[in-house]
């Protein structure tokens, strides 16, 4: 009795999660596909790129800063150990662009942007918004989330340059301006090792699969909440785990694939 | 004119984002745009590459003036050939040169460092031109083999001069 019990549990589970991912994909099927109205959604999609990636650019460019000089710190404090700390430049260069810029941006972006949306979403879904959209003759589908979609899909990438570039701009600042690496050293390492195909094009690549996948689990758990206060908070919060979860399992998977 | 602040700061991010595109490509990968860079490719056959890569610098007393683009064995021969393109505007580089693998530093990476030959028309040398071979040719260092032979002739000076002596044991399981 106790096995049968756990095995209609499990079933149970199984089904929900299916479905979950089944009513996600039509989501993502109806607000994307479909006659394109570039007249009417382009002051949306402006707007919510403002909301989404304009908004986020000060914790990007904050924590891409620290997390760079904090790399020149510990990087040269190993390096110099091997009279290496002429390396320096290529490990800073190789750690961000490679794992840390996407991983890390996606991150930022899920707990800064991605929660935001949820909540957006399900807040407009609870005072039924939503509903009086379609009562409407509004489809919110291609109203409401493809916006917000494309607005992500959009400014994750271009977040992703920002950190880049100002995480290794931090670690210069440590490692040449503080530390005393050579300048000439540190760039020419930097150049030798990095490959604009094989790096900063994969670099790319990983923002945009993140972009993907964290902005279409938080609009999903926006649009699919149960429409009370405690379903908001939950959703909200799935959203931060899941994607966090998705963006670290998929980097691995992207790793392993690419390089 | 419609002036939108939130169209304005959306035009400054995506810029910003561009601008730091170009940077990263220009700065940190050293991309150049310079697609069709004249040059002329010559080969070499070498007992042994090392670890010689694609894209290793060609380099005369340690300026680069070219990058090796291809490495193969030759299919007949079954020896190494190693091709690289030298920038035309170094185009008077005489047959006799030499072409050898070396290495920057202890642990660094293998370049190919090409000595200058003499130039005598006299003598029957010519100007390299594309396609040519590089005759004169010096293999890789293998640090594994240099480290073999120290070992070994370490030994065997130990015993030349404690053969009058009692001998030490790794010297006579040499022998």
């Amino acid at each position: 009795m106790f096995i049968l019990n756990l095995i209609l549990k499990l079933g149970g589970w199984g089904q929900r999660r299916l479905s979950a991912i089944g009513r996600a994909t039509i989501m993502l099927f109806y607000s994307l596909v479909g006659r394109p109205q570039f007249r009417k959604n382009f002051p949306q999609l402006i707007r919510q790129i403002y909301v989404v990636g304009v908004q986020s650019i000060s914790i990007i460019v904050v924590s891409g800063l620290f997390i760079g000089m904090v790399l020149g710190l510990q990087g040269f404090h190993v390096l110099v150990d091997f009279m290496a700390e002429g390396a320096l430049g290529q490990m800073v260069a190789l750690a961000i662009i490679r794992e840390l810029g996407p991983v890390v941006t996606a991150l930022l972006f899920a707990g800064r942007a991605g929660s935001a949306l949820t909540a957006e979403i399900g807040l407009k879904k609870a005072t039924e918004q939503l509903l009086s959209m379609e009562m409407m003759a509004v489809d919110p589908l291609r109203r409401v989330i493809a916006p917000r979609f494309w607005a992500g899909v959009i400014s994750l990438p271009l977040l992703t340059v920002i950190f880049t570039l100002v995480g290794i701009f931090g670690g210069k600042l440590v490692g040449v301006d503080w530390l005393g690496v050579d300048d000439g050293i540190f760039w020419s390492g930097m150049q030798s090792s990095i490959d604009f195909w094989d790096d900063l094009m994969m670099c790319a690549v990983k923002s945009v699969v993140f972009a993907i996948t964290v902005i279409w689990i938080a609009l999903f758990n926006g649009y699919d909440l149960v429409p009370t206060s405690v379903g908001i908070s939950k959703a909200t919060t799935n959203t931060v785990v899941q994607s966090s979860l998705a963006v670290l399992g998929l980097d691995f998977v992207l790793t392993a694939v690419m390089f | 004119m419609k002036f939108s602040k939130i169209e304005f700061t959306v035009g400054c991010f995506i810029v910003a984002a561009i601008i730091c595109g170009v940077m990263l490509a220009l700065k940190v990968a050293g991309l150049t745009f310079d697609f069709k860079t004249d040059s002329y490719t010559v080969h070499g056959y070498f007992d042994n590459v090392g670890s010689l890569k694609l894209r290793s610098p060609v380099k005369i007393g340690g300026v680069v003036i070219g990058r090796v683009s291809n490495i193969y064995v030759d299919p007949e021969k079954l020896v190494p050939v190693v091709e690289m393109e030298i920038q035309q505007k170094y185009n008077m580089l005489s047959s006799e040169s030499k072409a050898s693998i070396l290495t920057a530093g202890l642990i660094g990476e293998q370049y190919i460092g090409i000595t200058p030959g003499f130039y005598d028309e006299d003598m029957g040398t010519t100007y390299l031109k594309d396609g040519d071979r590089i005759n004169d040719t010096g293999s890789a260092i293998v640090l594994e083999d240099l480290i073999g032979k120290f070992l070994y002739s370490v030994n065997k000076s130990d015993s030349s001069s404690e053969s009058s002596s009692s001998g030490s044991g790794d010297a006579e399981n040499v022998q």
